[in-house]
């Protein structure tokens, strides 16, 4: 359409240009250029998907996938892990009456353990995981409601929280910090693992609470407000606890590197899960030397201060004991794809062979009706 | 202001009267109450925005299309409603294309402003109290007078006042008006043509009164009063007296005018507008998918509407402790929010619509449509010519073309006569060597004798070299005298111009048969005959016309003694002869016909002095009629040209242009029906189809001729549609004429086109131009809709052009209307093939592929965020960031689509021309089909259910994937899936190229690289004016997990696998035409034969091709080959048993 009134204009203004002098004297052919782009020649690659070309990448996936495959799965197969509920939904679980009896504003935590045994040693590093069923982490009024200036340590955003964290922003007048529902239902059961050997003795795991967190969570996009003000107490003073808490924020942890926004219990719980059944990093337990396994066989008692409740939306709690190796935890679902995907491969390649050779031929005529 | 606003929204009032009075110099009349009339000025405009309208204007017309509006709906809808989506991520996508489209749009506009800026601002002469002044174009109002010099355009439509020679003529030549090259004489009144200097023009009192501009370039009437001495004289003014804006002065030193119509008001201009927009099957295709996916978003929505509500309905899943409600949200109202819910369903989803779809389209069409200028196959060279693209829409349109209309003289035919025979008295004569030669005898004249020419002879002769509209161009034009000045005429070199070539052929022949026309100067035109200069003077001119079909001159002889002269079509001079050989020059004229020779016949007429007058008083008062002139001009020719004495009849060859037959035959093997229609007589028109090879000899011809009657007509096409049914293993061939044509439309449509169907050839003759168009109109709207294409070179294929679906202009002979009028031109009908068969594909395939691939990419992209819903409680919550949302279409996967659907080459284009059965499987739009475009949705389904369940299944067993033992969220969950689906969209893409330039490269991995530094740098830093910082480091940590990497892997792969299987499948249990010319091309690249890992390189055809034919020539027998590969030349060889067994062949596939 605009092209055509081109034309009437490029005509226009071709003459008016050569009324003057010299007007007709260069006249200049409209030959196109010769040229590969022009033309329509650029050298290019033309691959074509035939038997022939696609059958050695089959076999090639073939052969690499299967033992890749195979060795994803022995990995994750070598990683041990250990899984135990303690929700206490069950009349005769431990940790029933605690979840039973559960109220909010109790002062005095309710206490029980959970009896275990392991029956293999677990080597190297063991991560102690919490996992919650049912939780939805990923509901966008939940996922939105946070302040992520604030958690950086803005100081107006400490005491004017965004209005993202709603109805978790203010409680007596005062902002809440950490504001939002996320910060606001922080998880917080404690748990203690004992180790319990032959003679009935308890001892007790140490539990590594540092690099849980992702490192540049805690380094950078959490920081507390105040910079180097290492009295929190007077940081935080203007705002308020949010309200499921019993303790304010300043006061998570008695180590100063981990107190406040920087507390790394608090940044891994900010990380919200993709789906409402997930884990998340707990404690570590370093392995104190090569000769005796972190965790031996024997007997656990896993000591819980049940503060968290999850019955009132059919929720589940775990304690989570794994090992880990270079891809994480165990997860045989890579192992077994790269097996199925190379075997599928392997056999679609024979299939195509087979093909290629029955009916490969025909091809090879110029048979096109012409 | 308020016309100002009415002016720019082009509500101009309707001009008052039907004519307008143009007083001359604007010397108004002291007395009496006269109202200015108000004319526009000689500003001329073709542009569509200013500065100040161009926002709002090109806002509106923006948002007037359905997506854009779409778009914006959406986009406020996430203004006012609190949405999952930030405005941002649908907002920027629309600025962006809106942008786009913007910068073109202004682009366009700007080049347009430059050139009226260049127009208006021309500087001109114009004559204003008694002197000359210089000022712009600009000002010229009407009824100025304006002088224009040698060789200069005409700046706007003026009536020739005088010029520089005393007689008041001068020369133009309308070659950007019309493209006719020829000069064309116009008339000064003879009143006016003295004042020929300022002063007098000053002193002149004249009044012209015209019709309202109209913008018919031929039609002017109007009339000139000029006062002398007290005295009116009145005048009439006819196109002959009109210089157009925009034509040429020539051979004249310098004229003067009085402008009449200005600036926009101008034929010219008034010939900008009225373009019709064509819209491509692709486009409607593309409209249709649109509605099927607005359909499913629509579902979409509510399903997970409802399902959030089964959901809510149990209190725990609807306010959990963890999870509290505001407020407000407890007290809004259940429908408001329910209503609300749903609008932001619809923002989540509302990317499966494809926001940039339709700029990618516009600038691929855009920038695609330069290939077809640039081809060089389809540049002429005698003629300097490259194809033109008038309309960019229709590009893809080419690739699906069903039926061609097409016209003969000219298109078919190289619209170059020859004179070859003619019949003068009932005798038959040729033309050997510069002589006339009766029929039957040979040259036996020697050398340099004076061949005796009996007085029949003579009067034919000279009737034929008089009785024209021919125009002579002398070598020097520069010298001041006029062309009688050249006593001895020959010596010097001329050059005849017509806008007929048919009458410049015959000129030429009369001169090489030694009578010579030396050229008219205002009323003589003289003759050398032999030697003899003989004047003659002109006394009138009765033009040519379509419906007449015949013209005629009336001179004064020497003697004295007037006479008319007419030529024109057989059947319209033949039954108004009287005496003379008319039975036998009947039959030479058919004889002629058959030979495929062009023919007029020509009579005269003596007038008495009595009978002179008369003619002479009648044809003034029709010439000087205001009202109804045409209709009373018609009825005086046809009191005119009657009682004829015939003289005889000319026959002049149109040679065919070259490579036609093998064009039709080309065409014919795609599929394409072609179809002749032409205005000759059928006997001609049959010769030429036989010739060029629109019918064969062993095709059953059917006539469908002469029918008087609606009955009569209804038995023949019974019989016909009869015969056809008895005898389908030939082919048949139709011959209608456009009487019988007319009767069989009337009434028996569907009769008519049920025979037509089974014809694989049908040649119309005898047609007018708007029965062209009324076949092409016909087989438009028949049930099957085919895609039609007229090609033509004149002005009476101009209908045709614009009413098919491809509307091609031939740049010929006969003017540029057709080329202006259509969507493609170029040079000679050869051409068509490869435009069709090449260029049609590409484009075809290109575009199919785009559209479908945006509907997929789109699919990809959004079903996974419809999954995610099933896994959070249907809160809306986003999988992907914003960020990401935002720049998948626009950045992300948009270049590898655009560079494919520029560049890629199935097959090779010498392949597709040498092969024009490939054509037909593209045909009926089958990669568009709803199969087609169902199974890329499906893919796009799949494959998001690949990536979402892929992701969900490697995190949702709820592990670490970190060799740290530290955990995923759901962001990073959301931009796996993302990563997976811009590789795998990507690699799609890629599966689906077949042509690897260096930009494919480039732009395919430069995309997913792109991708991945974006997303480090996005990641890297914690943005200060962003509301979350949600994906801080996600992607870094994302990488830094081996399970992810082995993750991406294999979902990509598994996507893809599945696609690939099908794809060699396919090819090989049931390969389409083209896969196996694919596969042939494939194996002399690199020379393996078992097509293991064959990849060619780029090479050039021809060598290229050689080496195929020898391979294939060497392995298969050779009888085949032939047939596929007929020649090296890249259409068929002449041989005629390839060419009538093929299509036969054709027709089972």
């Amino acid at each position: 359409m605009m092209a055509s009134s081109y034309n009437a204009k490029e005509e226009d203004g071709h003459h008016s240009g050569a009324s003057g002098p010299g007007g007709g004297a260069a006249v200049k052919s409209k030959k196109p250029d010769n040229t590969a782009f022009k033309q329509q020649r650029l050298p290019a690659w033309q691959p074509i998907l035939t038997a022939g070309t696609v059958l050695p990448a089959f076999f090639v996936i073939g052969l690499i996938f299967i033992p890749i495959g195979i060795g994803l799965f022995v990995t994750s197969n070598n990683i041990k892990e250990f899984e135990i509920d303690y929700t206490g939904t069950d009349m005769s679980s431990p940790c029933f009456n605690c979840s039973n009896n559960f109220s909010w504003n109790s002062t005095v935590p309710c206490k029980c353990s959970v009896s275990f045994s392991l029956d293999q040693p677990f080597e190297s590093n063991v991560f102690m995981y919490y996992g919650l069923s049912n939780f939805y982490q990923n509901h966008r009024r939940y996922v939105k409601s946070r302040d992520d200036s604030q958690l950086n340590g803005d100081k107006t955003s400490l005491t004017n929280p965004s209005k993202e964290c709603e109805p978790y922003r203010t409680s007596d007048r005062k902002a809440i910090a950490p504001c939002g529902a996320i910060a606001n239902s922080l998880f917080n059961d404690t748990l203690d693992l004992f180790y319990i050997d032959n003679n009935g003795t308890r001892t007790r795991i140490e539990l590594v609470k540092k690099g849980i967190a992702w490192w540049t969570d805690k380094h950078v996009k959490f920081r507390n407000p105040g910079g180097s003000n290492l009295n929190l107490t007077v940081v935080f003073q203007d705002t308020a606890k949010p309200v499921n808490w019993r303790k304010p924020v300043y006061e998570l942890d008695t180590d100063p590197e981990n107190n406040g926004f920087i507390n790394e219990d608090f940044i891994v719980w900010m990380r919200t899960a993709a789906l409402p059944t997930f884990r998340k990093l707990y404690r570590i337990i370093q392995r104190k030397n090569s000769m005796t396994p972190t965790l031996p066989r024997g007997n656990y008692t896993l000591d819980i201060t049940y503060n968290y409740p999850v019955r009132s939306f059919e929720g589940r709690k775990r304690m989570i004991l794994s090992t880990i190796s270079w891809m994480g935890g165990k997860n045989p679902f890579l192992g077994i794809a790269y097996i199925t995907v190379g075997s599928v491969c392997f056999f679609l390649g024979v299939v195509l062979l087979i093909i290629h050779h029955k009916y490969g031929n025909r091809n090879n005529n110029a048979d096109i009706p012409n | 202001m308020l016309r100002w606003i009415r002016q720019q929204l082009d509500f101009d009032p309707p001009h008052q009267s039907d004519t307008r009075t143009v007083y001359i110099a604007n010397r108004f009349p002291q007395h009496g109450h006269y109202v200015p009339q108000k004319f526009a000025d000689n500003r001329i405009i073709s542009s569509k925005y200013t500065v100040w309208n161009f926002v709002p204007k090109n806002l509106f017309e923006q948002f007037r299309r359905i997506a854009n509006f779409y778009f914006l709906i959406i986009f406020l809808v996430q203004l006012m409603i609190d949405t999952p989506t930030s405005p941002v991520t649908s907002g920027l996508p629309l600025f962006f294309v809106i942008t786009v489209t913007a910068i073109k749009q202004g682009y366009e506009d700007w080049l347009r402003h430059k050139a009226d800026n260049e127009v208006n601002g021309a500087p001109v002469f114009v004559v204003r109290s008694g002197s000359l002044v210089q000022t712009r174009s600009k000002n010229i109002r009407v009824g100025d007078i304006v002088r224009v010099a040698k060789d200069e355009t005409f700046p706007a439509d003026l009536v020739l006042l005088s010029s520089d020679r005393t007689e008041g003529t001068c020369h133009i030549t309308t070659a950007s008006l019309d493209g006719e090259t020829n000069l064309k004489t116009h008339f000064a009144v003879p009143e006016t043509a003295v004042s020929q200097s300022v002063s007098q023009l000053e002193a002149l009192l004249a009044v012209v009164e015209c019709q309202q501009p109209e913008a018919d370039l031929y039609r002017f009437v109007g009339r000139i009063t000029v006062t002398q001495l007290g005295e009116e004289i009145v005048r009439p003014l006819g196109p002959e007296n009109l210089l157009l804006r925009g034509a040429r002065l020539k051979n004249t030193k310098e004229i003067f005018g009085v402008a009449v119509y200005t600036g926009m008001e101008s034929k010219m201009a008034l010939n900008y507008k009225c373009k019709s927009q064509k819209r491509s099957a692709v486009e409607k295709s593309m409209n249709t998918f649109l509605i099927i996916y607005l359909g499913i978003l629509l579902f979409e929505a509510i399903l997970s509407t409802i399902l959030k509500y089964a959901w809510q309905a149990e209190g725990q899943w609807n306010e959990p402790f963890y999870n509290q409600k505001t407020e407000q949200e407890r007290n809004s109202s259940q429908i408001l929010k329910f209503i609300s819910d749903f609008l932001a369903f619809l923002v989540l989803y509302n990317f499966i619509i494809p926001i940039s779809l339709y700029v990618t389209v516009e600038m691929q069409k855009f920038l695609g449509s330069f290939f077809i200028g640039w081809d060089l196959d389809l540049y002429h060279e005698e003629s300097d010519q490259k194809a033109q693209v008038n309309t960019s829409d229709l590009n893809e349109e080419l690739g699906q073309v069903e039926y061609v209309f097409t016209d003969k003289t000219g298109t078919l035919t190289e619209n170059e006569m020859q004179f070859r025979e003619c019949s003068i008295n009932g005798i038959k004569y040729q033309e050997i060597n510069g002589k006339l030669v009766p029929e039957g005898m040979t040259d036996d004249f020697p050398d340099g004798s004076v061949p005796q020419l009996s007085r029949e002879e003579e009067l034919f002769l000279k009737a034929v070299s008089l009785c024209h509209t021919v125009q002579i161009s002398y070598d020097q034009t520069d010298s001041p005298a006029g062309p009688f000045s050249h006593a001895n005429g020959i010596s010097i070199q001329m050059e005849y111009y017509a806008s007929s070539p048919d009458e410049k052929a015959l000129v030429e022949a009369m001169k090489r048969l030694g009578v010579t026309f030396l050229g008219n100067n205002g009323e003589k035109m003289e003759v050398k005959t032999f030697g003899r200069s003989e004047t003659y003077e002109l006394l009138h001119v009765l033009e040519f016309d379509a419906n007449r079909r015949r013209m005629s001159v009336i001179l004064q002889a020497p003697s004295g003694e007037k006479i008319l002269f007419t030529k024109g079509a057989e059947s319209s001079v033949l039954p108004y002869a009287k005496s003379g050989e008319i039975e036998k020059t009947r039959v030479h004229v058919d004889e002629f016909a058959l030979k495929g020779l062009r023919t007029l016949v020509v009579a005269c007429r003596h007038f008495s002095v009595q009978e002179y007058e008369e003619v002479d008083r009648r044809l003034h008062e029709a010439r000087t009629a205001l009202q109804q002139r045409e209709e009373r001009l018609a009825e005086v020719f046809a009191f005119i040209e009657r009682d004829l004495h015939l003289l005889g009849a000319t026959g002049v060859e149109d040679k065919l242009q070259e490579k036609v037959q093998e064009t039709i035959e080309a065409l014919r093997l795609a599929g394409i029906k072609v179809w002749v229609l032409t205005g000759d007589k059928h006997e001609t028109a049959i010769s030429v189809s036989l010739s060029c090879g629109h019918f064969h000899r062993t095709m059953n011809i059917l006539e469908l001729l002469q029918q008087r009657s609606d009955n009569e007509c209804a038995e023949q096409l019974g019989r016909l549609a009869r015969r056809i049914k008895e005898d389908h293993v030939i082919q048949h061939g139709l011959v209608v004429d456009g009487a019988s044509l007319s009767l069989a439309l009337r009434e028996h449509e569907k009769l008519f086109m049920e025979v037509c169907r089974n014809c694989s050839a049908v040649l119309c003759c005898r047609m007018a131009p708007l029965q062209k168009a009324k076949v092409v109109r016909l087989f438009k709207t028949s049930p099957e809709k085919p895609i039609t294409l007229a090609i033509g070179d004149g002005a009476n294929d101009v209908s045709m052009i614009q009413e098919a679906h491809v509307g091609i202009g031939i740049m010929g002979k006969e003017g540029r209307q057709a080329v202006r009028n259509s969507d493609y031109a170029f040079a000679r009908f050869k051409f068509l093939a490869k435009l069709l068969l090449v260029h049609g594909h590409f484009y075809y395939i290109r575009i199919a592929t785009l559209v479908q691939y945006f509907f997929y990419k789109n699919v990809c992209f959004i079903t996974p965020q419809f999954l995610y819903q099933f896994f959070c409680l249907f809160s809306q919550q986003t999988l992907y960031d914003s960020v990401y949302l935002t720049l998948y279409n626009i950045c992300f996967t948009s270049l590898p689509i655009l560079v494919y659907s520029l560049f890629e080459q199935l097959v090779h284009p010498h392949v597709l021309q040498n092969k024009p059965a490939l054509y037909r499987d593209i045909s009926k739009n089958s990669l568009l089909s709803f199969k087609t475009f169902l199974y890329w949705t499906l893919l796009g389904f799949f494959h998001a259910f690949i990536f979402f369940f892929g992701s969900y299944i490697l995190m949702g067993e709820d592990t670490s994937l970190m060799g740290n033992g530290q955990m995923f969220g759901n962001w990073t969950f959301g931009t796996l899936v993302f990563t997976v689906m811009v590789i795998t969209v990507t690699l799609k893409l890629a599966l689906e190229t077949h042509f690897w330039t260096w930009m494919n490269h480039f732009v395919t991995w430069g995309s997913i690289a792109f991708y991945f530094i974006f997303s480090l740098f996005y990641g890297g830093i914690i943005w200060p004016f962003l509301h979350t910082q949600d994906m801080y480091f996600v992607f870094v940590q994302l990488l830094s997990s081996g399970s992810a990497w082995f993750a991406i892997i294999i979902i990509v792969l598994s996507c893809l696998f599945p696609d690939v299987i099908k794809k060699v499948l396919y090819r090989h249990l049931q390969p389409t035409s083209t896969q196996k010319s694919q596969v042939i091309e494939a194996q002399q690249g690199v020379g393996c034969l078992d097509s293991m890992c064959c990849f060619s390189e780029g090479e050039s055809g021809g060598a290229r091709l050689g080496r195929l034919v020898d391979r294939v020539m060497s392995r298969c027998d050779p009888a085949r080959v032939r047939r596929s590969w007929s020649d090296l030349d890249p259409f068929y060889s002449n041989d005629r048993s390839i060419l009538t067994l093929s299509p036969v062949e054709s027709t089972h596939c």
